[in-house]
């Protein structure tokens, strides 16, 4: 089921004028930025399909900035997002592709800062809602709705059950969970994983200390 | 307490006799773990941000949107009404139409709305559902459980057919609006679960194959005057289904079908502002006047 509450189709709280437009690509931003995990110095941001198309009326670019610079999709200071943006410092590049994409709704966002980057893409699905379909090269589904924690590690046996183990102990439900590579042979995957509980510190602690695991990051 | 389709739902309804409005209220707090308190004063809260965006666009003086394209019609509506001549369709269609056009016209100047399903299509549910509180003499606690009824029925839309232009069409947002809109008012005024969905199916019928082309890709226009008529056809579907008239497609094959004609709608048709109204001479014109170049 793509949508699941009642509040997905009575809802959001939002600036207008548009939900796949402005609500929806406010909550891509605001991911994108949970998912780099800091204020980014620099962000390129793509857009293609109908938000290349149309994003200067609808105001998604508004909207994306003001979702990364952390405001939700019912915040007015969205409406000034360029502009403190800018006081605050974040360099913003605009590029409108016009490559067709698989979904009409489509921003790609390249986050960079001195300590390093990353590359999210995210569509809008309508009523506001959204998903994240690729981070840093990794095809995922994300809706953001669930908390979830998305882990780096080494493609080898056992990695996703020594994960799970501490999820267990810690009485955290899973949800909904996934693992994605780039291709056989690089070594590198990433798991993510949906969880009914938010995962606090100490856990987060216990599953970066495993073995196989170079990186972890939280959505909640 | 789960339900997919409006067969279900009304199904669901009916054997535990309860309103739609309050199997959808039950299916929250079961899905989400969370007290019937907090759901109903979360939809209590979004029924006061409908509130006040039908009082900003009928009072505030000289509302426009950035571009331009739309403002000011709700307050000429209410201005026509107050004259006193002789109304063609009446006061009531009316009331519904300011109230729905308003709160799309403070959508489009970038204010605070709710999106029912989406921001397109954010003036129906408000419009009806204060109007038919008027004429019902409906308490708060009413409009409320509209609120609920109509995400019911959108929820069993969004997950079998789409709720966004860009996705289906106009036809899946203002569409879908009205019909959950019609649904809504019919248990407002008495009417079954089962007499909901008939309004629904009447309504949506009545929008299925509107194309998306808004002028200049902007939710203006055709936007605004499509909440208004969405709001004006939520209203009369919601009296056919009163009156017991039934539709001869049920509910979800008239779903079915909108999500078929969605798919097979060209993209130019689909929010990209390359068809339909979009692309006439004036549409043209009017998106180089507002970004000053073809988009
Ligand atoms: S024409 Fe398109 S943008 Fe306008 S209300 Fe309909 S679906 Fe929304």
């Amino acid at each position: 089921m793509k949508y699941r509450s009642v509040f997905d189709i009575i809802g959001p709280v939002m600036i207008g004028p548009s939900s796949s437009h402005t609500a929806g690509a406010a909550r891509i931003g605001s991911a994108a930025r949970s998912l780099f995990g800091r204020k980014p110095q620099r962000v390129t941001i793509t857009l293609y399909g109908s938000f290349a198309k149309t994003y200067r009326g609808h105001g998604t670019d508004i909207a994306i900035v003001g979702g990364l610079l952390g405001f939700d999709t019912f915040d007015e200071r969205i409406v000034q997002s360029l502009r403190i943006a800018h006081d605050e410092g974040v360099e913003v590049t605009f590029i409108e592709s016009d490559e067709t994409p698989d979904h009409p709704n489509t921003a790609r966002l390249l986050l960079e800062d001195e300590l390093g980057t990353a590359e999210v893409v995210g569509i809008s699905i309508g009523g506001g809602k959204m998903e994240i379909v690729e981070l840093n090269g990794f095809e995922l589904r994300l809706s953001g709705a669930a908390p979830a924690l998305l882990i780096m590690h080494h493609d080898r046996y056992g990695a996703i059950a020594k994960v799970a183990t501490v999820l267990a102990e810690n009485k955290i439900n899973v949800g909904y969970m996934q693992v994605s590579r780039k291709e056989r042979g690089t070594h590198q995957a990433l798991m993510i994983i949906e969880t009914d509980q938010s995962v606090d510190k100490k856990v987060q602690g216990e599953i970066e200390k495993l073995e196989d695991i170079t990186s972890l990051t939280v959505l909640s | 307490m789960e339900f997919r389709t409006i067969a279900e739902l009304v199904e669901l309804a009916e054997t535990k006799e309860l309103p739609i409005s309050e199997v959808m209220i039950q299916k929250e707090m079961i899905a989400f773990d969370r007290s019937r308190e907090e759901v109903v004063n979360q939809m209590a809260g979004h029924l006061d941000v409908m509130e006040k965006a039908i009082e900003r666009g009928l009072n505030e003086e000289g509302l426009k949107s950035p571009s331009g394209l739309s403002g000011g019609d709700a307050q000429k509506i209410r201005a026509h009404i107050k004259k006193g001549g002789t109304l063609l369709s009446g006061a009531d269609v009316l009331d519904t139409v300011s109230r729905s056009m308003s709160v799309s016209e403070v959508n489009a100047s970038m204010g605070t709305i709710i999106a029912t399903p989406t921001a397109g299509a954010c003036g129906i549910l408000p419009g009806c559902v204060f109007t038919a509180a008027e004429r019902l003499q409906a308490d708060r606690e009413a409009m409320v459980r509209a609120l609920f009824v109509s995400g019911a029925m959108g929820y069993c839309i969004a997950n079998n057919s789409f709720i966004s232009g860009a996705a289906g069409g106009c036809q899946a947002e203002v569409g879908s609006a009205t019909a959950m809109t019609a649904a809504a008012v019919v248990e407002m005024a008495g009417g079954t679960p089962a007499q909901s969905a008939q309004a629904l199916a009447i309504a949506l019928k009545n929008m299925l194959g509107l194309v998306c082309d808004p002028v200049a890709g902007l939710v203006e226009a055709p936007c605004v005057k499509r909440n208004a008529m969405g709001g004006a056809i939520a209203m009369v579907a919601a009296d056919m289904a009163m009156a017991g008239i039934e539709s001869v497609i049920p509910p979800d094959e008239v779903v079915g079908a909108m999500f078929r004609i969605g798919r097979d709608m060209p993209t130019s048709l689909k929010e990209t502002a390359l068809g339909g109204l979009a692309a006439t001479p004036t549409g043209k014109r009017l998106e180089k006047r507002i970004f000053g170049r073809d988009a």
